[in-house]
């Protein structure tokens, strides 16, 4: 009976130590919330993945700056470049088709091992090589996604924040505005501004869909600081002699940023997929400039001779898709408190090594 | 002696924090009889409410248990998950802490209360109907008929209480585990409550484990008392031989933490300070919360007087819902006032605008009643501490951090806390940031809004100290809002009582402690719980005298 309760003691002494080692290291909230994101694994993934596929694709083809006859180059890795217009290929396509994809991803079974090729996504129909105008879409997709990121998020959070903070009369107008614009479906108010501005490229088409797609986020951030600005925290800033500008940015602003990252994450992978429904209606980003929709609702008639056409835009659009809305799921349990972990087998089993040990000692 | 109802032996509960198991509760032994209760008492985080949520396998996933929990003979540590769900409720029952999120808002109480009935009984839905309108009744709610079908919300917090203990009872459990029932609730309430759960455990012959950090309850409950600290049970014994002969150091500063109505020296004040110009003057003050859609307008605090002078501490004591902390968010200009002259060091802010209002924040400093909530959680409490000062113009850079630890020296907190978030600190520790940012300024008025109601009694004892030191060096003038009268016993020069928005009684410490002129002075002094079970049995017979 002496010998277990001397062991309980060394156990507690070991775990009280360990705790009070805790307690002075001292985080922050951005380290906590650092810490917790990075123990997300599908996030971390995505994270990893997203990064390396931005950079492939930005650094696939040659970026032809300056006048057209004479322009500056920066070569990238790829041999064509998404004007060039190479010969079509007749030869061994399966059902007498053209341009099939040269790409070989089965390794030895089939005898030659893997090669990407000539063309490895194949050809479109005038021989222009598809993997270069692939990644020239992705290029525009991912370029529109972060612009209407950026801008909704901006003009959400400031128009939240400040009908949310303020409320009255300020509130009351700003929120009919919120209500007449979620009102009007945005591949309307898209359509509308692709047919007369489609031709000004693909940077100035997310430019205004930003304007209008940042509704939903500043009802969200209303909310926040609709409970927020109640707290005492904010009554306290107040006593301290904090103006509004303080009070709103300081102190509400911070408190709100975990709604504000998930929702933006959310909205840029809906980003995409507008983008991608208004060049496949053909109001997005007009030829001879290529985004992922575009290029899809092109060969829409060819999936059932020439599926390859529809898969590698398909796949790019899924994939960035998918990677922001699991780094957006890893945001959201990070920023929440309450998420705690789940005790995982090797936990337990260290806890039961760590206990043996202790008694041992 | 009958088998006890509960027996715990060995009982103990481990958490799984960041990697290590962490003892929460440790070899726990006591049992519990019909007909008697049993108080576990200690601070927060000493195990009290997990060893009672333990015993019915209502913790978190990240718990182990082990030992052996038997009711009424049965064991209940590893039993399968219908023999808990069938001991749960009929066997044994708790009572929440907070009546408001332990009942569910969108049922009536009847109808939570016929579920409870009719998940153990085999009953028809008129039988329960008859049933619960029985137990309303016994729990001493008016009109139980019309109350069955009022929803949570439509009822007062002592009467939510109530209909907790009422479902609690449906089945006539065997043991009954509450787990601080009374400490959401005002004294006369408290006081009404514990009338009620002594005659049930008579009438029922139910055995009680009450869990409370509140002596004065204990002392009013108790026939055993068992004393936890940090998980470990640190002393077991009647109520007689914890309150008159406690063995443990830790019990005894337990016991001496706690405030006493009447026994603290009499605090005197320089006879000439209630010459001077007074730092706040409140002279027939109206405060309403304007009406909002269909809500009308709630008049808040009506015709309201009251004088601060330098150097003075008056406590505003009352029960909640009474206007006190409207009266004290109003005197800084945080609540406009409706009429009437409020003026602050000589200066009029009646109707003042909010710029009009800067300069009058650096003469005052708040308090708020909850930590947790008055910190800005994303900010180091440096910066918290700080603001005031930066937004003053007074020091930037490192003259701005000096002062900042300056400040957390003040209050007794190590300057190197200076880079924690709220979070990381205690509740204790967070209530003394909150002094330091208040102070930041060395304002000429502080009000202190139910500081210590968030709080331990020994912290709290710490705490009050230290307001007090800070109080004799600095001079400052203070309103302090509290419920609790002997915590104002303490601190004030001068009490003024509040009740339903008007100011009942207002005088001298010990004028209003000895002498009360009203009778609502003399119900709350007469209901505040004392830490001695002879002096509460004496207070609850005049109280049933009086009836």
């Amino acid at each position: 009976m002496a010998r277990n309760r001397k062991e309980v003691e060394i156990v507690n002494e070991a775990n009280e130590n360990a705790i009070a080692n805790k307690e002075t290291e001292g985080l922050s909230q951005g380290q906590i919330v650092f810490r917790r994101f990075i123990r997300h694994r599908a996030a971390m993934i995505s994270v990893i993945f997203l990064f390396s596929l931005i950079a492939i694709v930005y650094t696939s083809l040659d970026w032809r700056l300056g006048n057209k006859e004479k322009p500056f180059v920066i070569p990238g890795w790829w041999k064509y470049h998404f004007e060039d217009m190479p010969e079509l290929r007749y030869a061994d396509c399966p059902g007498g088709t053209v341009g099939c994809p040269t790409i070989d991803a089965v390794p030895f079974f089939d005898g030659d091992g893997m090669s990407l090729g000539e063309h490895p996504f194949g050809q479109d129909d005038i021989g222009r090589d598809y993997l270069s105008l692939v990644m020239r879409g992705a290029q525009r997709s991912i370029l529109v996604m972060f612009i209407i990121g950026i801008i909704a998020a901006t003009l959400g959070t400031v128009i939240g924040a400040i009908s949310g903070y303020f409320r009255g009369w300020v509130d009351g107008v700003l929120m009919r505005l919120v209500d007449f614009i979620i009102t009007v479906p945005v591949i309307i108010i898209g359509s509308v501004i692709g047919f007369h501005y489609g031709n000004k490229g693909a940077a100035f088409l997310a430019l205004l869909l930003g304007i209008f797609s940042w509704t939903g986020l500043s009802r969200l951030v209303r909310g926040e600081f609709l409970t927020l600005r109640e707290r005492e925290f904010v009554d306290a800033a107040r006593v301290a002699g904090a103006g509004n500008r303080r009070i709103i940015f300081k102190h509400i602003l911070p408190n709100a940023v975990g709604v504000i990252i998930v929702s933006v994450t959310l909205l840029m992978s809906g980003a995409i997929l507008t983008e991608t429904a208004l060049s496949y209606l053909g109001f997005g980003v007009v030829a001879p400039d290529v985004s992922l929709g575009l290029l899809i609702s092109t060969y829409q008639d060819a999936f059932t001779t020439r599926p390859w056409l529809f898969w590698y835009p398909g796949l790019f659009i899924i994939a960035i898709a998918l990677c922001i809305n699991f780094i957006g799921d890893g945001l959201r349990d990070a920023f929440d408190p309450r998420q705690r972990r789940r005790l995982s087998r090797k936990d337990k089993a260290n806890a039961r090594k760590l206990e043996s040990r202790a008694e041992v000692a | 002696m009958s088998e006890p109802v509960l027996q715990v032996r060995d009982f103990t509960v481990e958490f799984w924090v960041d990697g290590v198991w962490y003892p929460a509760a440790i070899k726990m032994n006591f049992d519990v009889h019909a007909g008697k209760t049993l108080a576990i008492v200690g601070e927060s985080g000493s195990g009290k409410s997990t060893t009672a949520m333990g015993i019915m396998n209502l913790l978190a996933s990240n718990a182990r248990t082990s030992g052996s929990v038997k009711v009424k003979g049965q064991e209940m540590l590893g039993a399968s998950k219908s023999v808990l769900r069938k001991a749960r409720g009929k066997e044994v029952a708790y009572i929440f802490q907070e009546p408001m999120t332990a009942l569910n808002p969108v049922y009536t109480i009847g109808f939570q209360i016929v579920e409870t009935l009719r998940t153990h009984f085999d009953m028809g839905p008129n039988q329960a109907r008859e049933r619960a309108i029985e137990l309303i009744s016994m729990v001493e709610i008016p009109d139980p008929e019309r109350s069955f079908d009022k929803y949570p919300h439509q009822l007062s917090g002592g009467q939510r209480q109530r209909a907790m203990i009422a479902q609690s009872l449906a089945c006539d459990p065997g043991l009954l585990i509450a787990d601080e029932p009374t400490t959401a609730l005002d004294v006369t309430i408290q006081a009404e409550i514990l009338d009620l759960m002594r005659g049930l455990r008579t009438k029922l012959n139910s055995a009680i484990l009450l869990i409370t950090h509140d002596m004065g309850v204990v002392a009013d409950m108790a026939d055993e008392i068992l004393v936890m600290k940090d998980g470990n049970t640190v002393e077991h014994g009647t109520s007689d031989q914890i309150f008159n002969r406690p063995q443990h150091p830790y019990s005894k500063e337990l016991l001496a933490a706690v405030p006493k109505l009447g026994s603290s020296a009499k605090r005197s004040l320089d006879p000439k300070a209630r010459e001077q110009m007074p730092v706040m003057k409140m002279e027939n003050v109206t405060i309403a919360y304007p009406k909002r859609g269909r809500v009308p307008e709630f008049v808040a605090v009506r015709d309201f007087n009251l004088e601060i002078f330098p150097g003075e501490i008056v406590g505003l004591v009352g029960e909640s819902g009474s206007g006190k902390t409207t009266v004290g968010r109003a005197a800084i200009g945080l609540l406009p006032i409706k009429s009437g002259k409020l003026e602050i060091m000589g200066n009029d802010i009646s109707h003042a605008s909010w710029k009009e209002l800067f300069p009058i924040r650096r003469h005052t400093g708040i308090v708020f009643q909850d930590p947790a909530s008055s910190l800005n959680p994303r900010l180091p409490i440096g910066e918290s501490i700080g603001e005031p000062i930066l937004l003053a113009g007074l020091a930037k850079g490192d003259e701005l951090n000096r002062k900042v630890e300056d400040l957390l020296e003040q209050v007794e907190l190590p300057r190197s806390y200076r880079n924690r978030f709220p979070h990381e600190l205690s509740g204790g520790q967070r209530q003394r940031v909150g002094i330091a940012r208040a102070l930041a300024l060395t304002p000429d008025l502080l009000i202190a809004d139910e500081p210590t109601s968030a709080l331990d009694v020994s912290v709290q004892a710490r705490f009050l100290d230290l307001l007090l030191d800070l109080q004799d060096k600095l001079k400052f003038a203070c309103l302090f809002i509290s419920h609790d009268l002997a915590v104002v016993d303490i601190l004030a020069h001068r009490i003024a009582v509040m009740q339903n928005g008007l100011l009942v009684e207002e005088g001298d410490r010990d004028d209003i402690l000895k002498r009360a002129k009203h009778e609502y002075t003399r119900k709350l002094i007469a209901a505040v719980p004392v830490p001695d079970p002879e002096e509460q049995r004496k207070r609850r017979e005049a109280r049933l005298a009086s009836k």
